[in-house]
């Protein structure tokens, strides 16, 4: 293995770690957070849902399978900078085209490997998700720390603008299949579908796919869309997405969400269930150190069952600040905390967690299934229509 | 769905001896089942042949049945307790075949009993290669092309079919028994036909070979409400082509990226449903094409399975008792995560280090055998490491092991032969037990990885780990032993003892100066979710890192020391021992803290022990404990071989070691020493000389006289021991071993032919011996103790004798200053006791005794070498049982083609049962029976005794004809026969020709064979024992055995069988 130049991970509360870089020269700074999937390391460094985070694989062998142009989340990476305890240089996989370092090298990302990552993530779970600063060019580690501490964090910025399409587009391509990739969907085939609006705050392709698999014609709408402009597209339903950050500090979003509530059928996830809280009324926080992974057990509340789900939040719904408005239908069932709510004659309903998943389980992907359900029972039932579906899938059971 | 109210009682069936594919890791599974069930307030009831076993102790399970697991036995039992249920998931292939003939012959119906964990649907599904097949292309799923062959003709048209190469596989059998690749057309014909024979339904699954695929394997969980969770992925380092359990196996998987590993996870769901297996574990393998990543399914068992035991100890899930509370109704959501406690059980752990398994092979114990993997399993053992690197993982796998390996050692000559690259390559292209090894030498030779590849298929991921640790070798050896020096290399996980070979010094060198650097590993816990919970259990592993994350407490600890790896002569009933201390010891109010490497034990439960440290048994990493938690004491005597060794260098290094001496077990090791102490104590032992070259000798053993036994002096266990008639075999015999060392002594005993061979097992606290038991051989003495039967009480030895053997016995543990356990092996020949051995520790004898005589010797042995007294525990007087106890081993001959089943001073058998009645011939009739030796009750016996056996024939062949059977012999045991007076047919020798004994057996008119062989004429009878095997004819290579074995079908045909539970025997 190439030894790479030295590197620090400094914490703001003062904690250091020395190991080496790895992946671009440089130096970053962002809130330091932990995953526990031990697959996907692509996925996730291209998921914008991190933006502003220093990402930490708790597996500790990453690189192991390489990169390739099919397992990208997004176009970019959006990690601000990457933890890992050994660094494979080596990639062995039929499907590898690249070397994780040269990828994040490339993407101007900043890694260090070698250090003791399950210290870093037992210091977080006690101490909380923080801000840190990676560097590998400034090695005072006194100085790094005052970076750190002088870093803006998460709470109350909008880093949904720095991820979101500046401009509408449509989505044709549908889920990924070995030997075929992913696979375009035929004008023939997406002629009768229904149309949906994903309102893009930062959404992950596998979502996008994962629709258009399930039978949508979607277009992709910036964030910023007021709920004007969103119903002027006239669509059968509406999709919010995931994304970054503090769900409060997008009062935009969620004003426009209350806007469209009602109106048409609508389906959130992560970013996009927390925005719908916000604009029924609720309340968001912040938790110690988030949910970052892909083994979550979550229970539907109504058939019992337990789904094992993909995580990556930092941010929850308050539960109790959402009394009446909407029902609990999925709980957490490590710290319960809210994972999905239903609207109460209003036809949404949404997930804290990633039935998308990519990385992660796919045991959750009927919820696409049941959002296509409820955008074609809609024009019949209206407000009906969500407990129609559920009733008749409780039946089917 | 909470705990199911209909069910009140439960019967678990265990897996039965321990035999290659089947190990102690159905102890492990059965122990915390039945604590599981227990807890839940069941009435369990237990049936177990294996006396070595945890789960046979009797206050394990409400009743326990040490009976042969046939299906006549398991209906009396059933009929007798009426349990509600039966659990057949956690007891291995043998279980669940025993299910499936309980389910088939209506016993369940008739006594309104059901399975739970798995239907008999299910099972069947999962176990019938064709219904299996069938499901997996229901549901959409590639499996290998293949076809049933049930007759040769069959085996015609598949070939026709799918070409070769193809794997032939007998259906139902153990650990791939039978199994193997074809790839010619002869070798095609003889393997179908052989795999037919192996088959108990005569039916062989021909299969499209993917050799060289990559292997992955998931252990997958599903509850009532079927909610389904993946345990672990596990990645076969040996690629498809080598048996799982030949395979290093690593986990998590390595080389997948999250879209591969879910469409396996996706298939493993689906299967698990379509199978319909309804609760628990089960362990489902694919193959993987490298290029393409195209998915094929290999096989799935519908119930826990080693790699279960593997993959609960690499994630800290316990899924056998897991498996047992989803059995009787819970589901995942209801039962707490025992490591977070504020989590459920119902996700999937999640690891942040690496696990390696690597096999553990005894190639050297059979002669003939081939040192080649294939198919069909031939690890007898394997041990496990953890490590926050693949690579420090398997540099920790490797020292576990106890072959002599401390890392990747080079074979190479230096500098290296002109052929060593041809025959490297040809070694790297061959699975065996040494591969990894010449995988590094290749890449020392400087041969590519990419060419190391193409030989191996081993995944280039692997290989380039190996790289990166060949590559370190030169920097190594020569750059400077300093601070940042340690810290580089420890975490790849050269131990000192490695890093001392590659600069030609000593490993305390080395290990001095890295304390001196400061340099010392860090502990991190096994916690399932790679911390994002706190953990409760201290479930450890070193590695050399930042952060110790458990600090030792203060209370008063003990260590005990496991058995490492199980192999041939040290297994199972090491590891009873060492888990009856810890329990003993955490009674007494001690912190016990277990060191063991070995994934299939009980003792390496993390809920047996306050602590778990899952570490090789080095002295460098026994060290590293021991100076972090100081201890009260070390236990070394209770694990076998294994810490027995490392007794003198702990002791040296100032660690207390409990109970018995260092010294004094050096005493009992050191031929001189020894000699010493006999002669002072004026007791005897056969003569015996030193000899160091051919001359030597030959006149020393013309001076003890043949025949001797004769033996390496450096090894252990019996291992090359043999007995020597002449001077003819005895000159074959020492240019074999001198060529092998030229450098050790060979030992030359005396042989007492005919001696009878006793065991006696023995407690002392420094002041009190209490015997333990006296265990007559029925073998006479020159098998090795680990391969005869015995029987508690003796049944031919004097009452003078017996208290002679207590005399001797008690005389040598105070002479010897034992505290804790000493088995003492003697032979009684011509009135007279000869001591032939003292092993001052525990030994394998003492789950079986302890069992037979109720009493839980190896709980006291740990109490009395923590201080007590034998007084306090009020263990003073020996207890004799009515009823009898015999003991049988059992044998893997069947797994090594070509290798001789005659037994001799090598131990050779992997397990043992128990049988246990009130008289000695119904007990060894139940031994005979468990250890599956059908004793036929009709029919004819063929006989075939050496000479100087011939005097032993008389009762055999009255009480054979007596009871009706009808007698065949070749030419001179049928002369003797008739001259005895009784009839006998005769028959051909092999080498004199057809029709001969061999065509009769394959004609099926054999019922059992007598053989004993003269050492000149085995050539000729070896194919007589063959076949037997083959045809699983019960036979006898002793006369005592079959003189045992006619008087156990005496009473197989007068006397009732009767089965009972351990409890209603001891509770008189």
């Amino acid at each position: 293995m190439s030894k790479g130049r030295e590197a620090i991970l400094a914490l703001a509360d003062g904690r250091i770690f020395r190991g080496r870089a790895f992946g671009a020269v440089g130096e970053t700074v962002g809130e330091a957070v932990f995953n526990t999937a031990m697959t996907g390391y692509q996925e996730v460094l291209t998921d914008p849902s991190y933006k502003g985070q220093l990402v930490c694989m708790t597996y500790p062998e990453i690189g192991n399978v390489g990169i390739n142009a099919e397992d990208a989340e997004s176009r970019r990476v959006y990690v601000e900078g990457f933890i890992v305890k050994e660094y494979w240089e080596r990639p062995s996989n039929w499907r590898s085209e690249m070397a994780l370092g040269k990828y994040l090298e490339e993407a101007g990302v900043v890694g260090i490997e070698g250090i003791d990552t399950r210290a870093l993530v037992r210091h977080l779970r006690t101490r909380g998700a923080q801000e840190a600063v990676i560097s590998s060019v400034d090695l005072d580690a006194e100085s790094l720390v005052r970076k750190a501490k002088a870093s803006p964090g998460l709470i109350g910025r909008d880093l949904v603008k720095e991820v979101t399409s500046a401009e509408a587009y449509d989505w044709d391509f549908g889920d990924w299949k070995l030997g075929r990739g992913h696979v375009r969907m035929s004008h023939e085939a997406m002629r009768d579908a229904p149309t949906i609006v994903a309102l893009d705050y930062g959404i992950k392709l596998n979502i996008l796919r994962r629709l258009v698999a399930t039978g949508f014609r979607v277009k992709v709408i910036p964030a910023a869309s007021s709920a004007e402009q969103i119903l002027a597209h006239n669509p059968d339903g509406i999709f919010l997405s995931n994304g970054p950050g503090d769900p409060a500090a997008l009062p935009y979003a969620y004003r426009a969400i209350a806007g469209v509530l009602g109106k048409k059928p609508v389906f959130g996830i992560c970013l996009g269930h927390q925005l719908i809280g916000l604009a029924l009324g609720g309340k968001t926080y912040k938790l110690a150190f988030g949910h970052h992974g892909a083994n979550h057990p979550v229970m539907d509340l109504r058939t019992r069952r337990v789904e094992i789900t993909a995580q990556n939040h930092g941010f929850a719904v308050d539960d109790e600040s959402l009394r009446r408005r909407a029902k609990l239908s999925h709980l957490n069932l490590n710290d319960n905390t809210v994972e999905g709510l239903q609207g109460t004659g209003v036809p949404f309903f949404s997930v804290q967690y990633h039935p998308e998943a990519s990385p992660g389980p796919h045991d959750s992907s009927y919820l696409f299934a049941r959002f296509k359900k409820l955008v074609e029972a809609f024009p019949r039932y209206g407000a009906e229509a969500l407990d129609r579906i559920l009733a008749a899938e409780a039946s089917a059971q | 769905m909470p705990l199911r109210k209909d069910l009140k009682s439960v019967l678990l069936i265990g897996s039965g001896p321990i035999v290659i594919g089947q190990a102690c890791e159905f102890d492990y599974s059965g122990t915390q089942a039945i604590k599981a069930l227990r807890e839940e307030g069941l009435r369990l009831i237990l049936v177990n042949s294996n006396p070595a076993t945890i789960m046979t102790d009797p206050d394990l399970a409400d009743r326990t049945y040490i009976e042969p697991m046939t299906l006549a036995v398991l209906t009396k039992i059933i009929e007798r307790e009426r349990p509600d249920a039966i659990l057949p998931t956690v007891g291995g292939q043998t279980a669940l075949n025993l299910a499936i003939e309980l389910a088939e012959a209506g016993v369940l119906d008739r006594f309104k009993c059901e399975l739970i964990g798995a239907k008999l649907g299910a099972i069947k599904k999962a176990e019938d290669r064709d219904l299996f097949k069938q499901a997996m292309l229901k549901i959409g799923l590639e499996v290998p092309r293949s076809a049933i062959a049930r007759s040769a003709a069959d085996g015609e048209r598949v070939l026709g079919e799918l070409g070769i190469p193809v794997i032939i596989r007998p259906s139902r059998t153990l650990g791939g028994t039978g199994g193997s690749i074809a790839r010619e057309l002869d070798d095609y014909r003889a393997k179908v036909a052989h795999g037919l024979e192996q088959s108990p339904s005569h039916e062989v699954l021909i299969e499209q070979s993917v050799e060289g695929w990559k292997e992955f394997e998931l252990e997958v969980m599903r509850d009532t409400a079927d909610n389904v969770v993946i345990i672990c992925s596990i990645e076969n380092l040996d690629p498809m082509g080598v048996h799982t359990g030949d395979s290093i196996t690593v986990a998590p998987a390595q080389t997948l990226t999250d879209k591969e590993y879910q469409i396996m996870r996706d298939a493993a769901i689906r299967i698990i449903r379509e199978i319909g297996v309804d609760t628990g574990g089960s362990n489902i393998q694919f193959a993987i094409e490298p290029r393409t990543g195209r998915m094929v399914v290999i096989e799935m068992n519908p119930r826990v399975s080693r790699s279960s035991a593997l993959a609960s100890k690499a994630t800290g899930f316990p899924i056998a008792k897991i498996a047992a509370r989803l059995a009787v109704g819970y589901r995942l959501d209801e039962i707490p995560n025992d490591i977070t406690r504020m989590t459920p059980s119902c996700f999937e752990p999640t690891i942040d280090y690496v696990v390696t398994k690597i096999p553990r092979f005894t190639f050297e114990k059979f002669r003939g055998a081939a040192d080649e993997l294939g198919p069909q399993m031939k690890s007898v053992g394997e041990a496990m490491a953890i490590g926050r690197t693949f690579k420090e993982s398997l540099q920790k796998a490797l020292r576990s092991l106890e072959i002599g390996s401390h890392g990747l050692e080079s074979g190479l000559s230096k500098p290296p032969s002109a052929h060593a690259a041809v025959q490297i390559r040809a070694q790297v292209a061959t699975a065996s037990s040494h591969r990894l090894y010449h995988l590094a030498d290749a890449l020392r030779l400087g041969i590519t990885r990419a060419e190391v590849y193409q030989l191996s298929k081993i995944d280039p991921w692997f290989i380039d780990a190996v790289a990166e640790l060949v590559a370190e070798e030169k920097r190594i050896a020569r750059e400077p032993l300093g601070a940042s020096y340690f810290r580089e290399f420890k975490p790849m996980g050269f131990s000192d003892r490695r890093i001392a070979e590659l600069r030609g010094i000593d490993e305390a060198a080395v290990a001095s100066a890295r304390r001196e650097a400061g340099v010392t590993p860090v502990f991190k816990s096994v916690d399932t979710c790679g911390a994002e919970f706190e953990a409760f259990t201290p479930y450890l592993y070193s590695t050399y890192e930042g952060e110790d994350e458990a600090p030792p407490t203060a209370r008063k600890k003990v260590i005990i020391l496991g058995g490492g790896p199980n192999r041939i002569g040290q297994g199972i009933e090491f590891d009873y021992c060492c888990v009856h201390a810890s329990m003993a010891l955490k009674e007494g109010g001690f912190e016990t803290i277990m060191v063991n490497c070995n994934p299939e034990t009980v003792s390496t439960d993390y809920d047996i022990s306050d602590r778990l440290y899952f570490e090789p048994l080095t002295f460098e990493d026994v060290m590293a404990i021991a100076e972090r938690e100081k201890p009260f004491g070390v236990i070394v005597q209770f694990g076998g071989q294994t810490p027995l060794k490392l007794a003198l260098p702990l002791a040296r290094a100032g660690v207390p070691i409990l109970g018995t001496s260092p010294d004094a077990i050096d005493r009992a090791e050191d031929r001189e020493r020894f000699n010493a102490m006999v002669t002072r104590l004026g007791l005897r032992q056969p003569e015996g000389v030193l000899a160091r070259g051919l001359e030597d000798a030959i006149a020393g053993a013309s001076k003890v006289g043949y025949p001797v036994l004769i033996r390496p002096s450096y090894v252990l266990g019996g291992r090359a021991m043999e007995v020597i008639p002449n001077e003819e075999e005895l000159r074959r015999y020492v240019t074999q071993a001198l060529q092998a060392s030229e450098r050790h002594p060979l030992l030359i005993d005396r042989y007492l032919q005919g001696a009878i061979e006793v065991d006696v097992d023995a407690i002392a606290d420094g002041e009190t011996v209490v015997i333990g038991g006296i265990m007559e051989h029925v073998e006479h003495a020159g098998i090795h103790s680990g391969d005869s039967a015995c029987a508690i009480p003796p049944t031919t030895l004097s009452a003078a004798i017996q208290q002679e053997l207590i005399a001797q016995t008690k005389m040598l543990a105070r002479e010897l200053g034992v505290i804790g356990l000493i088995n003492i092996q003697y032979a009684i020949y011509g009135g007279e006791v000869f001591i032939l051995e003292v092993n001052p520790r525990a030994s394998r004898t003492i789950p079986f005794v302890s069992k037979a005589i109720g009493v839980p010797l190896a709980k006291y042995a740990a109490l009395v070498m923590a201080g007590k007294k034998l007084s306090e525990i009020g263990f003073t007087t020996q207890r004799v049982p009515t009823h009898v106890a015999v003991k049988e081993s059992v044998f893997p001959f069947g797994r090594f083609p070509g290798v001789d089943t005659i037994l001799g001073p090598e131990m050779k058998s992997t397990g043992e049962v128990m049988g246990i009645d009130t008289t000695f011939a119904m007990a060894f009739a139940k031994a005979e029976l468990a250890a599956a030796s059908n004793l036929p009750d009709g029919g004819l016996v063929f006989i075939s005794v050496r000479d100087e056996d011939k005097r032993y024939l008389e009762p055999i062949a009255r009480g054979l004809a007596a009871m009706g059977f009808d007698l065949i012999a070749t030419r001179g045991t049928a002369n003797h026969i008739r001259n005895l007076g009784f009839k006998c047919e005769r028959v051909n020798k092999v080498l004199e020709g057809s029709p001969h004994i061999v065509d009769a057996m394959k004609d099926g008119r054999v019922a059992m064979v007598v053989n004993t062989p003269d050492a000149s004429g085995t050539r000729d009878s070896f194919s007589i024992r063959r076949t037997a095997l083959e045809l699983r004819l019960p036979y006898f290579t002793t006369m005592a055995g079959a003189k045992a074995a006619v008087e156990g079908i005496f009473a197989l045909k007068h006397e009732p069988f009767e089965v009972r539970a351990l409890q209603d025997y001891h509770r008189a």
